[in-house]
Formats: structure tokens, sequence, C-alpha cells
């Protein structure tokens, strides 16, 4: 027996192995391309970019919120002002978006480092106040909200109108609008000139971003953390700065969401039930995503799918004509159903004990 | 002064004192070992064992005393500065992250890096060669730890260690978790590292082991360093000897005659998972059973079995004459069974420390005291008062939080919140840890009331002392199964310890011997 043991069994193939540790994440991907292929199928008009390119602008922005989400929740905490600073940046954001090229420029960069501050601040407060995440970041969301209220008590905001339409719009409107690459019409940019700005946006800051951040010490870090903070710091590894790390990040995120949302809508506006529903959406998407609300499992591409996902199902409610009241009731039975899903594993604990830990 | 090594020690304590609260862990203790030697540490549950080599590790500081690491003084503040120094140590509860794969697991402190960010391929490679030094090739540095068995997640951790470069590879139980054929594979490793010339600490329960590895032999008892030897200079009955030592100072209530009881409590064949591997015992209507062995043989899991705590266990159980193995802790408790557990750690299983000391004696016996859907004050606030009286809690006020009471006090409040359910079957999870010396007394008399008061009780205990003065009948266990059975004159240490390192003494087969062939 010995001797065949020994030698290298067959190993699974490197994509065999990812699904059957990531079953959550690869639904996830499933569930979405199931949804939006029957989507286009049964939409009146079938596949359309126009359809396409709308349907990804209603999206990013829940999308960087998920992710923002995801960051906290990997490390096994809980943000409950995503949403809030989404807000305050959009607000932010529709006051400096505005004027001169390099102004506009300035303005996203501040808008987006605002949020990134933001976030920071929560980390200090949660790892040196020592506080838990959900009532730390409960109270400065309260907070931020109110920042937002200060700097827009009514909405309103005159954002950028070229540069609403350019990242509205597909990669041949961009360069339209600015007159890059022949305006928009060199050879080259062709067979990608149909896909939307808001889509490369998404993929561009995710790759830039999450990828290699991912991969750094301080990355693992956050999974460290979230599997068993115990054994990570047994092993030396730099808790804080992770944490820190993770909530700033948190906050870039929602900063992106919030300078999207503005450039979007043109303007800005301190809705505060606008912001709790996207916060509460964002734990929603993290769960579908395939991201472990103990901490440890899951990506914030995983998050990414899971915004998608909800968006989908909105989706529909504008092609059928069901009572678009019931959106709320049929969001709901899918998370559920997802849950349910990710709790069968339970079934496996032979001693009932585990369950409580 | 052993053996004439002229080298000097690679690692060595002098003076070294601990203490845990005020318990001594260790005290004046000197220790030396050299490299290229497997050097192991015996001693009874409690002899400061853990203790030295977490100290040696810089998971713990010594309160006074030195350790010196190739000639210079050291004082290690955390596990990495004594990796550093060449001390590298593979920890009895496992320091491995679950949701991460083998090969991030194995090199997370200092994972290979290319332009700042992690090298992925060069870490899986680095696994590689890792798992193949101890043989594990068939380990996947891909997979997830959480989805490999004990005894493979037990060779991660080793190779995670070899990674750090150990000069001195401490290894605290590492074979206990371990299948026979990872072990086969870990003797052979660390007789390889030792002909490279790294020296081990060897920390075993397991007595064949130590002779069938080691050269040297360091016993440890109640904090004190008390002899080293090589191997083969003590007869394994001086061992023994040498791990007991004589200083029993407990005093425990008179048991009564021997009598030939009925089993009430009944186990035939109980198997779980690999821990438990076929239990047979009973426990007689009064009587007081008490379960042996060293740590981690199987005990708690029997009683949580007995419990309904764990799944899929099989085997035989009556209570009675009757029933089955309980489905739930509510199961057991409730219906014929009457089976109450005082659990290994009150303070997450036994108590809710927030909440008062009243609700955490009712909490297990709300039906004893409810009119209808409501809870009944007269009823509870009677009932409280009897079970404080009957058990001598000291306390302020019933609504005070029982976390704000003494160690030995909330244990009183476990075993009284048990006895209101009128329990016929009480498992006792090494109830006396941690208390002190007079609750202990108390409890011991308890005990023998509640015993004959008919109640039968299964009784876990890490201390053989208490074994001996509690017991009617011991059981040790070795391995899941039980080993022997003692009863009467019979219990004494040199027995529990012989049967619980599952060691043959020549004395207790003479009769065997004296048959001519």
């Amino acid at each position: 027996m010995s001797a065949i043991t020994a030698s290298t069994p067959p190993r699974a193939s490197a994509l065999a192995m990812s699904i059957r540790q990531n079953r959550g994440f690869y639904g996830a991907i499933l569930l979405l391309a199931a949804l939006y292929l029957v989507y286009n199928f049964i939409h009146p008009r079938g596949f359309s970019t126009n359809v396409f390119i709308a349907n990804t602008n209603e999206s990013v922005a829940l999308a960087f919120v998920a992710m923002a989400q995801a960051m906290t929740v990997i490390v096994g905490g809980l943000d409950l002002s995503v949403g809030a600073v989404m807000t305050l940046t959009s607000c932010i954001a529709s006051e400096l978006v505005r004027g001169e090229p390099w102004q506009i420029i300035l303005g996203c960069v501040v808008s987006v480092a605002a949020g990134a501050g933001f976030g920071l601040v929560n980390g200090l407060v949660i790892v040196y106040g020592r506080l838990q995440p959900i009532i730390a970041t409960l109270a400065t969301g309260a907070v931020a909200i109110g920042l937002a209220l200060l700097i827009r008590p009514q909405p309103g905001g005159e954002v950028d109108l070229d540069l609403n339409w350019a990242v509205t719009n597909s990669i041949k409107d961009l360069a339209e609008t600015y007159h890059l690459f022949e305006d928009g019409e060199a050879a080259w940019l062709q067979p990608i000139a149909w896909v939307p700005v808001p889509l490369l946006i998404l993929v561009t800051i995710t790759a830039a971003v999450w990828m290699p951040f991912r991969r750094t010490v301080t990355g693992r870090t956050l999974y460290a953390i979230g599997s068993s903070e115990g054994a990570a710091y047994m092993s030396g590894l730099p808790i804080n700065r992770a944490k820190l790390w993770a909530f700033t990040l948190a906050g870039f995120f929602a900063g992106c969401a919030g300078l999207y949302l503005a450039i979007q809508t043109g303007s800005g506006n301190a809705d505060i039930p606008q912001a709790g529903a996207y916060t509460l959406n964002s734990i929603a998407a993290v769960v579908l995503g395939g991201i472990s609300l103990l901490g440890g499992v899951g990506t914030v591409i995983g998050a990414l799918i899971g915004a998608l996902i909800l968006r989908a199902i909105s989706f529909y409610f504008r092609i059928l004509s069901i009572d678009p009241l019931l959106q709320p009731l049929v969001e709901g039975v899918v998370l559920l159903a997802a849950v349910s899903l990710g709790a069968i594993r339970t079934l496996r604990v032979k001693n009932r004990l585990e369950l409580f830990r | 002064m052993l053996d004439g090594r002229a080298a000097r020690p690679f690692a060595e304590l002098s003076g070294v004192s601990k203490y845990f609260s005020g318990a001594r862990a260790l005290e004046g203790v000197d220790f030396s070992c050299h490299e290229g030697s497997i050097h192991a540490i015996l001693g009874e549950n409690g002899a400061g064992k853990s203790t030295l080599i977490k100290i040696m590790a810089g998971v713990v500081q010594p309160d006074s005393g030195t350790l010196s690491v190739e000639g210079i003084q050291h004082r290690f503040s955390r596990p990495s500065e004594a990796a550093k120094a060449g001390i590298v140590c593979v920890f009895q509860e496992l320091s491995l992250l679950p949701d991460l794969s083998v090969a991030d697991n194995i090199s997370i402190s200092d994972p290979p890096r290319r332009f700042g960010l992690i090298d992925r391929r060069a870490q899986r490679e680095r696994a590689e060669a890792l798992l193949a030094r101890i043989h594990c090739e068939d380990v996947d540095p891909r997979a997830l730890i959480r989805d490999l068995s004990l005894s493979r997640r037990q060779m991660v951790e080793i190779a995670k260690a070899l990674g750090k470069n150990p000069k001195l590879l401490i290894l605290d139980e590492a074979t206990s978790a371990l299948t026979s054929r990872d072990v086969e594979t870990v003797y052979n490793v660390l007789a390889e590292l030792k002909a490279e010339g790294t020296g081990m600490l060897f920390i075993s329960h397991r007595m064949h082991e130590v002779e069938a590895l080691c050269d040297t032999l360091s016993v440890f008892r109640n904090g004190r360093h008390i002899e080293t030897f090589l191997k083969g200079a003590r007869t394994q009955d001086e061992i023994v000897k040498l791990m007991i030592g004589r200083d029993i100072v407990h005093q425990f209530p008179v048991k009564p005659p021997a009598l030939s009881r009925k089993p009430h409590l009944a186990v035939t064949d109980l198997k779980w998972e690999n821990r438990l591997n076929g239990v047979s015992l009973s426990v007689g209507k009064g009587e007081i059973v008490g379960l042996g062995g060293l740590d981690g043989q199987g005990q708690k899991e029997l009683l949580l079995a007995l419990f309904g705590v764990l799944r899929g266990v099989e085997g035989k159980v009556t209570v009675g004459g009757e029933g089955g193995i309980p489905a739930s802790p509510a199961d057991a408790k409730g219906g014929r069974s009457r089976i109450a557990l005082v659990p290994e750690d009150r303070k997450t299983e036994g108590l809710m420390l927030p909440m008062s000391i009243a609700d955490n004696l009712l909490v297990a016996s709300f039906d004893k005291v409810r009119q209808g859907p409501f809870i009944d004050p007269t009823k509870s606030r009677q009932a409280v008062a009897d079970a404080i009286a009957q058990l001598q809690i000291k306390l302020n006020k019933p609504e005070d939080p029982v976390a704000s009471l003494s160690g030995g006090n909330q244990q009183k409040v476990v075993i009284a919140k048990w006895l209101l359910t009128q329990p016929e079957v009480m498992l006792l999870n090494d109830p006396t840890r941690g208390i002190d010396v007079g609750t202990k007394q108390e409890l011991y008399r308890l005990m023998r009331e509640l015993a004959d008061k008919d109640t039968a009780i299964l009784f876990y205990s890490t201390d053989y002392a208490e074994l001996i003065g509690c017991c009617d009948r011991v059981a040790v266990m070795y391995d899941g199964r039980i080993v022997t059975e003692f009863s009467g004159d019979a219990i004494t240490e040199e027995a529990l310890v012989a049967a619980a390192l599952n060691i043959t003494r020549p004395t207790d087969v003479p009769a065997r011997e004296a048959v001519p062939a």
C-alpha cells in the first residue's frame, strides 16, 4: 500500500479545487448568469447595448458599497456606515466635481479621499477605541449623514455634464466626448467600443486595488483575522495594521460609490432612507456573493457579484408587469434561499457544542 | 554531569519560576537540552510541562530566572522572537488558520514576496518541499486547512514549524492527533532531524513512544524538575514513581463498604468518530465511578455522548434498564433518564456569566417552578433559597451576577443548578479544577451525600488523588477505550498512572509468569 500512496496522487485541477473551496462564490456567478440571461431572453426588445449600459449604470453604486462591506466582513466585522459614507461623498462630489478639467479631477480625488479618510477614522475608533465595529460604525454613520446634511441641506449641485455623459455610456461615447482615439473611431477600439464605461470602472478599480491588495501580507492578514484572530496573533501577523487597512479600503470603495452616484445623477442629496437601504443591501450582497459573516471566507469580487444579483432581480420588475411593491419580498426570499444553502454544512457537525462556538 | 557531553547545552533554564494567579506552575527549575538529541519531558497533568515549553517558545514570560540559548541570555516576549533564536514549537492546540490554504499557513509569518506582493508560486513550491520533507506529498498545498483531517493538519503544523529552520523543535503532544501511519512518518522525520543535529523536546503521554524515540528523559512534578537521566537508566516503574511523588494532602469522606450493585447507568460498546472506540461501563445507584487516564483519551467525549451533545454516537446506553442514547441535553435531563452534566468549562458551558445567580440556578429546571406559561416568583425564590442553603453558596444577593462569585462558588452554582433537576445520574467533568482546597473538600462530601441518596455518579478528574479518595471504582481510559478498572484498595496511584500510560507492569501479571510453559 505504501508504495502506491507514497507517490504523489493525481491532483485536482486548479479550477476544480477552486470551485470546491468557493462554492458560494461560484454559485453566485451561476445565479447571476442565469438571472441575466433569462432577463434578456424575456426582455421585449431582447439584448441591446442600451439596456446593458442602463443596467450597469444602476448597479455601480451598490456594487461599490457591497465591496466596501466585504472588506469589513472578511475580518469578521460589519460596517453600518457604508451607505452613509457613500451619501457624504456624493454630497462632497456634487460641490467639487465641476469647472476646469484640473478642478474636476481634483474634485474626484478629494471625494474618494474623503471616503477613505472616513473609513480610516472608523478603523482608528475600532482598533484603538476597542469598540465593536457594529456599534462604532452605527455612530460614525450618523455622523457622516450629519456632515452630508451640512454640505447639502437641499438636494442639488451642478456636476460637470460632459463627465456625466462620458461615464454613464459606452467607451465610444467616452472617447467621443473627450476627443480621444480619433473621437472613438480608432480601429483597435472598435471591438470594445460598446462596453459600458460603468463596467469598465468597476473592473478597473477591482483589478487595480483589490487584486494586488489581496496578495500583500496585510491582505492575507485580513483573512487570518477573520479565520481565527488568536492564531493570527500567535503567528505574529500585523493585526492592527490590517484592520485599519480594511476599514480604510471600505471607506475608499464607499467613496467611489458616492462619487459615481453624484456624477450619475448630476447632483448630491443627503437622503437618509437611501443611505440606510444601501447599507442593508450591501450586507445582503455580501452574503449572496459567498462571503461568510463569520469572516475569513470570500472575496470582494463575490460582493460585486452579489450586488449585481440584487440589481438583476430588480430589473425583472421593470419588464414584467409585477407590482414593484413585491420587490423587497422577492429579494428577501432569494437571500433566505441562498443563506439556507450555505447552512447545510452545519448538518455535518458531529459535536453539537461546536455549533455554538 | 549527565553523560559527559562536551558541547554546551543549546538551551538552558536556571532558577525559572512562573505563577498563574498565585498558583505555582513552575518553581526554581534548572533545565537544559542539547542539539542532536530527542529529549522527553514526562510528568502528570499539571506537572508544569506546558508552562516549561511555553516559556521556551516565548508564549509566556517567566516571573523569575533566566533562559539562555547558545550561551546568550534571552527574554522572549513573543513566539517570533523565540523562532529567531532557533526555538520553534508545534503546539498541542493547533495554530493553523482554517480558512487559508496549506501553503498560506506554512508561510504565514514570512511569505516569499516578489515586488512586495506574495509570490504564490514560490509559496506553493516551498510548501511542497516542506511537505515532501515530512513525507506528506499527498497533501495538496492549495487545499484549505478546514478540509483536512486532524491528523493531516497536525502534519501541516509540523511542516510549518520546520519551515522556520529550528535548531530546537518542541513537540507538545504532537503525535496525539496522528493516525498510526502518520505517527510512523513522524518517527522517521524526527530521527532524520536528529541525525542532522536538530534538538527536540518531546512531550508525550505515550510511554512506548518515549521509549522508542528519545535518548534523554526529564521528569517534572508539581512545577519542579525532579530528575534528568538517559534512556534505560531507569525502569518504567521507577519513572512512574518519580512522576507521582509523595504529597497527598486532601481529606476525603469515608467510603462505604464495597457492595455489589445493580448497574443503573449501563454503557455498552459506545463509539463516536475516532475518539470513542467501544466504551463499556456501568454505574450503580449510589456508586461513584471515577474516570481516570491522561487528558484527551476520550473521557470528555464519553460524558458529552451520554448527555446527548454528540451526533452520530453508536452503541447502547440504558438508564435503569431502559432508554437509548439521549438525542440532546434536553432529552438527557428530562424523561426517564434524568441525567445531569457538570461541564468542562463552567464559564462558557456551565454559566451565563452576566445573568444573576438566581437565574443561573433555575435555568435547567424552569418546568419545576412555573405556573402555566409563567415563572412563579414564589416557587422560584424558594427553589433558589433551598439550593443556596444546600450547597452553602457564599453570596450577597441572589440577584447579583454570577460572575461576581469566586471560582469555587461559581462551580457550586453549576452543581446546584443540576441538583434542582433531581438527577438520577450525575456526570461530572473535572469539577474541582481551579477551585480552592476548602471548596474541594465540600464538593467531595457533597458527592458522597448524593451517592448515599442513590444518585449514580460518573466522575472524571485529572487529579489522581481525587479519584483514589472519592471513588468506589475507577475506570481508566486510553485511546477511547476503558483499559482497566480498579475497585476498593486496588485504586492506587501506581496502578492509575501505569494504566493511564498503558504500561503493563510486571507486578500486574505475576500469576501468568508463574505458570510453567
